[in-house]
């Protein structure tokens, strides 16, 4: 049919960019992370160190352990916030649906940056929230512990993950048919017991989708962090950051790079797993 | 004003003048109907015809905006559809993609509470009555259509509702399957005893199923009555032209006579302009037919004739501008020129407009 010149020339482009932009960079990180620094120069001594170093050494495990607890409650907040909002969107905004639709998506056009630094402002010591708090006499000093936290963390990603996790839950919800609704009330379940019985389940995978954007995008970010977190808002990603930069130890962060993309891929297959078990059509 | 639910001569459900309005549009008009205990009652109409809607309101899915419907003597339109002894199979059937076939069948049990060492054998027994009962472990998906249908039906019956309602259940099925369907439905109906409130826009399949029909025009209801006396006493020219075919002679009555055009025959009904249906069938060929008493005779040209096996369609001329349809015995090709028919008197049924 067509000649392999043909096919040649139209798979071409995609395979540079495969090999040019994964292929190499992973081999790359993959072949560092078995490599050593010796006396601020990177060997390439085959060896193990850097993964030992990693397990044993208690920062890295603290680290590694904090990050997963973010990230964890990240997904579950903004599934807390995003799930009722898809569901009232879906089922009872009536015909002010496509407006909040809107409302909630025009967030995601705003930089990053720029949120992360309007949450530096609302959390910080003389910020919008502890002066309201002291000005309704709730304390009398600034409450430091607002910002430079985990808590900040979260409350930051929470508040830009949130859309994310909200998205695929209102498609799924959007493609439920309507009939089903009528035909559980029509043989005797009341709204609740058809809430439990018929959308949550249909409503799985786009659950398991944003719960997993949530929780991969945490459990990669650095700025969050950097801008709000302080030290004891560490999170993995600083981490490799550092190595990468002013410690100069590219072995040790190539290891925690293909740790965490370890821990990342097997997620992605397990809800993609979970995500076909749970869609009927 | 309720009846007393033990009388015999009680309708189980009441429609009281039950208007719909959905903004502008008015979708029923101030409706009333009555359904009998056991009875198969067929809302029939063409499509925004309404039927579907009085279907929903019963059901509960939609709100009359005037008028109420009773059912067991008890007020039924106050009451949210999970409160009514009313069961519907739904048009696509609505099966639950993510429960198998057994499941399906027992989600009206498990919503009620019913204890669960009575779901399994009731709802083998559903499934057995639908002839499914190898399919119990299938997922909605793998079944075809009129399987899917059978399920949806065990479903629906399942909690023994007063009501059925069945929402044009056999439009997505192919022809074949479709006939079997209505006999499977026909007897069914009769084993389980329960009334059903069938909805289709196809009058034959109506007048196959039906004890009685309700046609539908606008919002409104145009005739109530047995198939057999809607078809041979239609009240109303839509209801002689939607219900099988008909002939709608318009002419002027004068002294117990109607002049239709060329036709000539007697009627006792008032003078004055009158139309009358006359189905294609109650016209022959007078030639060699017995003879019939009041017979009205008229001579006409053949247009066309359409053969259709143990009987032809003819299209007849009769005079300038006056066509009538005529279903004879088959006889093989008739010459083209001018024949003398007749028809009985009585045949001719005065119709409103």
């Amino acid at each position: 049919m067509y000649s392999r010149l043909y096919k040649l020339a139209i798979s071409l482009p995609p395979l540079f960019w495969v090999v040019l932009f994964l292929l190499v960079p992973y081999s790359l990180m993959f072949a560092h992370s078995f490599w050593a620094v010796q006396d601020g120069v990177i060997v390439h001594h085959w060896n193990l160190h850097q993964y030992k170093e990693l397990f044993s050494n208690s920062l890295y495990t603290t680290v590694f352990f904090r990050t997963m607890r973010i990230a964890a409650s990240v997904t579950l907040l903004s599934l807390v916030l995003g799930y009722p909002l898809a569901y009232f969107l879906s089922f009872h905004a009536g015909p002010r649906k496509e407006l909040l639709y809107q409302l909630v998506i025009v967030p995601l056009w705003v930089s990053y940056l720029v949120r992360g630094y309007a949450w530096k402002t609302i959390l910080g010591s003389d910020g919008v929230l502890n002066s309201a708090l002291q000005y309704l006499h709730v304390t009398h000093e600034p409450v430091s512990a607002l910002l430079y936290s985990p808590f900040a963390v979260i409350l930051m990603l929470t508040h830009i993950y949130t859309p994310f996790v909200f998205l695929p839950i209102y498609a799924s919800l959007e493609h439920i048919p309507r009939p089903l609704l009528e035909a559980s009330h029509d043989l005797g379940a009341n709204p609740r017991s058809t809430f439990f019985r018929v959308i949550l389940p249909l409503s799985i995978p786009g659950l398991l989708a944003g719960a997993t954007f949530a929780f991969v995008l945490t459990l990669g970010d650095f700025l969050a962090p950097n801008l709000v977190g302080g030290p004891s808002g560490t999170m993995i990603a600083n981490v490799v950051q550092s190595l990468f930069g002013a410690a100069y130890d590219w072995p040790l962060g190539a290891a925690i790079s293909v740790f965490i993309l370890l821990i990342t891929v097997g997620l992605l297959s397990l809800t993609e797993r979970l995500e076909k078990h749970w869609t009927f059509r | 004003m309720t009846a007393p639910s033990t009388s015999p001569a009680a309708p189980l459900l009441e429609v009281r003048g039950v208007s719909k309005r959905f903004g502008e549009k008015q979708v029923l008009k101030t409706l009333s109907l009555e359904i009998a205990q056991g009875e198969f009652l067929t809302l029939l109409g063409e499509s925004g015809s309404g039927k579907t809607t009085l279907l929903r309101l019963i059901a509960g899915f939609e709100q009359p905006t005037s008028g109420e419907i009773w059912m067991s003597g008890q007020r039924l339109d106050t009451l949210p559809p999970y409160k009514r002894r009313v069961n519907t199979v739904f048009q696509q059937y609505a099966l639950f993609p993510h429960l198998n076939v057994s499941e399906n069948v027992a989600y009206g049990l498990r919503a009620n509470n019913t204890p669960k060492s009575e779901i399994a054998p009731r709802v083998e027994q559903a499934l057995t009555m639908v002839r499914m009962a190898d399919y119990a472990n299938a997922k909605p998906t793998q079944l075809s259509g009129g399987q899917q249908q059978r399920i949806a039906l065990a479903r629906a019956l399942i909690n023994r509702p007063q009501l059925l309602l069945l929402d044009e259940p056999l439009s997505a099925l192919d022809a074949n399957l479709r006939k079997e369907m209505q006999g499977e439905l026909k007897s069914l109906q009769r084993e389980v005893g329960i009334t059903f409130l069938f909805v289709t826009h196809d009058q034959e399949e109506a007048m196959a199923l039906s004890d009685r029909i309700a046609l539908l025009k606008d919002g409104a209801l145009e005739q109530v009555a047995s198939p057999r006396e809607i078809y041979a006493r239609p009240a109303t020219a839509y209801t002689a032209q939607f219900i099988g075919q008909t002939n709608l002679l318009r002419g002027i009555v004068r002294a117990g006579v109607a002049e239709c055009g060329s036709l000539r025959f007697p009627i006792n009904i008032t003078d004055g302009p009158a139309l009358f249906s006359l189905r294609p069938e109650s016209i022959s060929l007078a030639a060699g037919a017995p003879p019939i008493p009041d017979a009205a005779k008229f001579r006409a040209t053949i247009r066309q004739q359409f053969f259709g096996g143990s009987t032809e369609l003819l299209e007849l001329l009769c005079s300038e501008n006056q066509f009538l349809r005529a279903r004879i015995e088959a006889r093989g090709p008739l010459s083209g020129g001018e024949h003398e028919f007749m028809f009985s008197a009585s045949a001719a049924i005065p119709v409103k407009e």
